[in-house]
């Protein structure tokens, strides 16, 4: 027992320590974080550095990108930069609340339904094909157009709680596999409960996978929110870089040929979503042997 | 096999059940009043008006009957096919509204999905363990699954629509033509259908070729490939055998995203203006169309699950294992 406790902490360390190692020598790993920190400090400082508000009409409307006016200006002399790096942020917030909701939801639905098994895996399997037949773009609509004031958090909260169902299966069937191994019957038979031993002996064995679903629930949550933005249903306040695009879309920024209106807000949401791509295959690179390519 | 449609049969119709009742649910308990609302956009000042309307608007939508009295009268005007009347287009039916556009949108996006499965799976089956052709299909894959349908549609209709003047970026057919079954305008309408198709195409594309890549790599690891290899077959074989195990995953994967792929076809709808279900939406939502928008809603969810049941069907054929009620497909 007392060499046991011993050598685990310290397996612990090394298998961290080994992931580390394969971490910053994985280039899609590196590249894909790099490009999503540059944008998120962006978002974060440049607010605070160019100062001003994003929607104040300026006096040289329609102007192309200049030292000025680093990336031009809208119709209404609105500066694009200013509207770009604020729109970062709303961007990364409603990653953050709707991936991070639908995370929350698609590992308690897909624990308990993978650990229990029987009627309780019935029922919430039943629950999650439902809603993961309905096209969430259609619901979203719906709510969102019958929200008189509609703000960047509220948007990721109804994302969220639409989006988890896929994630839900994913981690239900990882629990699956791992629920009649060893280590889970020992912690069974020593009279652990069902919440500690998800807790303790599951989730920690799935950790990477976890992640990686998270990450890719929050570049879903991002297109899925420009998507609204675009309809016409994005928050009533504020800018997003989906706004920016509906706002290029409404005043024919296309047919007026303002190209610096309408590339940069999709070129942000492209980066930050393929970045996130990018780095989940270099994770699973990192996490899974059998994928490493030296 | 009769297992497997049984259940399949029971989702789609809790499913329809749920997304019915949401749109019931969704109007009367948000906050807000929408009789106030339509009230105070008549702009009417004198108390005895407004009180008259809200009583022609609470008598009109039922709303002074008991709760589950609404709830049975909005099943029943479901199937009369009564979706209310659209206030953007007044006094037209909804239904009638949108069976004027659903040709447009169906017409976009039935090829489109199925262009882009069957291209980007030979892709990905040929890019698979190939160094070259890997490292340029996989970028190219991630940066097109990455973008959002709009932004894809908008550069496109940049490029080859305002600055090369190959392809007109608005609407469904030229303003200046009236529908009819003529050869001019039928081109005309192809000429106008290239560029949404083309967007829609590409941005499905990347995903397709990814996933397949992924497949067949995962296939070429197993022991039936190992072993056809060793007893000496031709790579070309087993990349044969490889592909047909690697399309069932890839078919489950059509039906996973179709939510997605109809949400990508209603903004690119809306940035070529095209006449179809997006900008329907968009006029409903512009214009505070509220049946209008829930009969869309109604719409687009009976048409993703008779897609998804049409690909249910597809799986038993492909799929022998389902057929012998076999696991396989998993609902």
């Amino acid at each position: 027992m007392t060499t046991l406790q011993e050598t685990e902490p310290r397996e612990r360390e090394g298998v961290r320590r080994e992931a580390l190692h394969f971490a910053v020598r994985n280039g899609k790993l590196m590249a894909g974080f790099g490009i999503v920190v540059v944008l998120l400090v962006l978002g974060l400082v440049g607010p605070l550095l160019a100062g001003g508000t994003p929607n104040d009409y300026g006096t040289r409307p329609m102007s192309p990108p200049s030292a000025e006016h680093w990336l031009g200006t809208t119709t209404f002399g609105q500066d694009i930069f200013l509207q770009f790096v604020h729109g970062l942020r709303a961007t990364f917030l409603v990653g953050v609340i709707g991936g991070g909701i639908a995370a929350v939801i698609g590992m308690l639905v897909g624990f308990v339904a993978g650990y229990r098994g029987g009627a309780v895996d019935e029922v919430l399997n039943m629950l999650t094909n439902v809603i993961l037949v309905i096209p969430t773009l259609a619901v979203l609509l719906i709510i969102n157009a019958y929200l008189g004031i509609r703000s960047v958090a509220v948007q990721g909260l109804f994302i969220g709680l639409t989006q988890w169902p896929w994630a839900a299966r994913a981690i239900r069937a990882q629990t699956f596999s791992l629920r009649t191994r060893e280590f889970v019957d020992l912690a069974r038979m020593s009279g652990s409960g069902t919440w500690r031993i998800i807790s303790r002996e599951i989730a920690p064995n799935m950790s990477s996978y976890l992640f990686m679903t998270f990450i890719l629930l929050f570049g879903g949550a991002i297109l899925i929110a420009s998507s609204l933005d675009f309809i016409g249903l994005g928050p009533t306040e504020g800018v997003s870089l989906g706004l920016m695009l509906q706002n290029a879309n409404q005043w024919s920024a296309l047919q007026l040929g303002m190209w610096w209106w309408f590339v940069p807000p999709g070129a942000g949401i492209t980066a930050i979503v393929g970045a996130l791509y990018v780095a989940n295959v270099g994770l699973d690179e990192v996490f899974n042997p059998k994928l490493r390519e030296t | 096999m009769r297992r497997y449609f049984s259940r399949k049969l029971l989702i789609y119709g809790l499913t329809f059940f749920v997304a019915v009742t949401v749109n019931w649910l969704i109007p009367r308990f948000m906050p807000g009043d929408p009789v106030a609302g339509m009230v105070a956009r008549a702009n009417v000042a004198q108390p005895e008006a407004v009180e008259a309307m809200r009583a022609y608007y609470n008598d009109l939508f039922g709303f002074d009957q008991p709760l589950w009295q609404q709830y049975v009268n909005f099943w029943g005007a479901m199937f009369r096919g009564d979706f209310g009347i659209s206030i953007w287009l007044f006094p037209t039916p909804v239904s009638t509204v949108i069976n004027g556009a659903v040709p447009y949108t169906l017409g976009l996006i039935i090829p489109s999905v199925l262009l882009s499965w069957v291209v980007g799976n030979r892709f990905g089956a040929y890019a698979a363990r190939r160094k070259l052709l890997d490292n340029t299909v996989l970028p190219v894959g991630y940066v097109l699954t990455a973008m959002p349908y709009m932004w894809l549609a908008v550069l496109l209709a940049w490029a080859l629509g305002v600055i090369a003047g190959l392809f007109p970026v608005a609407g469904g057919y030229s303003f200046s033509m009236r529908p009819n079954w003529s050869w001019t305008f039928v081109l005309d309408l192809l000429h106008h259908w290239t560029l949404p198709f083309l967007s829609l195409f590409l941005v499905a594309l990347g995903g397709w070729a990814i996933g397949m890549r992924n497949m067949i790599i995962y296939e070429l690891e197993s022991d039936y490939s190992n072993y056809l290899s060793a007893l000496g077959a031709p790579a070309r074989l087993i990349r044969r055998y490889a592909f047909r195990n690697a399309v069932l995953p890839q078919i489950t994967g059509l039906a996973l995203q179709l939510g997605v792929l109809v949400a990508g076809a209603l903004v690119t709808e809306i940035v070529f203006a095209y006449p179809g279900l997006g900008s329907l939406i968009l006029k409903a939502i512009q214009n505070q169309d509220f049946f209008l928008l829930q009969g869309t809603f109604l719409f687009i969810v009976l048409g993703v699950l008779i897609a998804n049941f049409i690909i249910d069907i597809v799986y038993v054929v492909v799929d022998p294992r389902t057929r012998a009620g076999m696991a396989g497909a998993q609902a």
